[in-house]
């Protein structure tokens, strides 16, 4: 990535400090939550954060297809990424592409370290991810929503997963990078944290950052991701607490 | 108390339990659900999810594969379960298992075994087991099937004294439902209704007012009692090979209006 040549960067910083969107730097973009929108799925999530729009379904534990996939201990999480056509301005091609694949198996990877697989042998959990809307930080809303989702399915496991990422934009590390910032800045870090325990299931980066700035990174993360877990333990229970009686029966 | 995955739990020194891990010394929860202490242990009931089979359920399953001796049931568990042909009341013959029930039949089957490998033994030998013929299924949360079949049956009892409907619910809350269309609507609301507020107070109100509002006018006046309504009544099944008749056993989740929750 790196230079943009003769296109003209836009300013990613104002002078009092404030971003492209008019917030600070460690602000995060609006977010909603919403469990189980979708019936037929064992369990799922719709998460529209900044202009992202996120749908999550999760399936399982069931059979797995293929067989050869099937493990005699546990079960096998199976998670699809994908991006709609029609989620860019620009049409995306619809299908798996490498980004797609990398972005499928991290994410399955970051579930497998919290999911307690070992209550399903030779079954499979199978997360779907549809970004119908994006920019930026779509992995992190993406792994969000399937967190919700999964929780939603009843699924055992350590914690909720919530994920955020942070970059560096105009020479300051900002929380949250939008499609802008992302694009134009000079670092990414996307991760996801387990805040039972504190520990970081997934973590990339894109872009140069020092080890300080890495630090603070983290630092603004772990902060952003509190945030977000309290949003998605709060669209969980709105879902499961009961309702006071409104309008008698139905 | 409702508890989400990660949310620790005051254990008050009893022992984690289902729905629970233990990481040093604290108790937390691993799956949404009720926290309910029954000394010594503490665990979570699930809200949701995946039916977990039990020995002595009895289920609605659909047969998904024939084998030569055996059928394969999606009865809604993790695993496929197996019924073999010596767990039926019909004399098979190896390779004629085809004869008796076909991918897509509905039928009422027993939880009889489960391995540490997943796998789910069950039968259908036994008193009100056997092949659906007929009617639909209605699917709710298997969390919910308490809600259905009311203290000591009183919730179907309702539901078939005002509708004439044949109902056999499993524990897998799959919701077999037998009788005209028109009782196969009201039912399959009531069971919406069952599921989508369970929780709220008043159930058993709800659900009548909406079914004497629902009584087809015709038929309004003394309340003629349901045809042999026990619950879980299950149509005979003399046993014989079943004729090329495809009888339907579509899922039908009634007219449930997706976004019909209260706002």
């Amino acid at each position: 990535m790196g230079s943009v040549g003769a296109k003209e960067v836009p300013v990613l910083l104002s002078p009092e400090g404030l971003r492209i969107d008019g917030r600070k730097l460690d602000e995060l973009r609006p977010i909603r939550i919403e469990a189980g929108p979708l019936h037929q799925a064992d369990g799922s999530a719709f998460v529209e954060w900044g202009a992202n729009k996120v749908m999550a379904a999760v399936y399982g534990p069931r059979e797995v297809h293929p067989r050869h996939l099937q493990q005699n201990d546990k079960a096998v999480i199976q998670c699809r990424y994908n991006m709609a056509a029609f989620s860019v301005d620009e049409r995306k091609r619809p299908g798996l592409d490498r980004r797609s694949q990398e972005i499928s198996k991290v994410i399955g990877e970051a579930f497998e370290s919290v999911v307690f697989a070992e209550e399903f042998p030779r079954t499979s959990i199978d997360v779907y991810i549809e970004v119908l809307q994006a920019n930026a930080g779509t992995r992190c809303a993406g792994l969000v929503a399937a967190s919700v989702a999964l929780a939603d399915a009843g699924i055992p496991m350590v914690d909720l997963l919530p994920a955020v990422a942070v970059g560096k934009v105009g020479g300051a590390i900002a929380l949250d990078l939008k499609k802008e910032e992302d694009n134009y800045g000079e670092a990414d870090l996307p991760m996801a944290l387990v805040p039972q325990s504190g520990r970081l299931v997934l973590l990339q980066m894109e872009g140069h950052m020092t080890e300080e700035e890495l630090s603070r990174s983290l630092e603004l993360g772990v902060q952003g991701c509190q945030v977000i877990y309290e949003k998605m333990k709060a669209a969980l229970r709105d879902k499961y607490s009961p309702r006071p009686t409104e309008g008698g029966a139905a | 108390m409702l508890v989400l995955p990660g949310e620790e739990i005051d254990s008050h020194g009893l022992k984690p339990g289902p729905g629970t891990y233990r990481v040093g010394g604290k108790v937390y929860a691993s799956v949404l659900g009720l926290l309910s202490p029954r000394p010594p242990i503490v665990q979570v009931v699930a809200l949701s999810g995946r039916y977990i089979p039990h020995p002595r359920d009895v289920v609605v399953g659909i047969v998904t594969d024939v084998q030569s001796t055996f059928w394969l049931l999606d009865i809604g568990a993790p695993r496929w379960a197996p019924l073999h042909m010596t767990g039926t009341p019909w004399k098979v013959d190896i390779g004629e298992t085809d004869r008796y029930l076909r991918v897509g039949d509905a039928v009422v089957v027993e939880v009889e075994s489960l391995e540490a490998t997943g796998r789910i033994g069950v039968t259908m030998n036994g008193e009100r087991l056997g092949k659906l013929e007929g009617g639909t299924i209605v699917h709710i949360s298997p969390a919910r099937v308490p809600r259905v079949v009311g203290r000591g049956g009183s919730m179907i009892e309702t539901i078939t004294r005002h509708t004439g409907a044949k109902v056999a619910v499993g524990q897998n809350g799959r919701v077999w439902v037998d009788g005209t269309p028109e009782t196969i609507r009201r039912v399959s609301e009531v069971l919406r209704m069952i599921d989508e507020d369970g929780q709220r107070p008043g159930l058993t109100e709800r659900v009548e007012s909406y079914l004497l509002a629902t009584m087809p006018t015709t038929e309004r006046g003394p309340e003629e009692p349901p045809r042999e309504s026990a619950h879980r009544d299950v149509p005979e099944d003399e046993g014989l090979p079943v004729p090329a008749g495809d009888e339907e056993t579509e899922t039908d989740e009634g007219p449930g209006e997706p976004g019909s929750e209260p706002p």
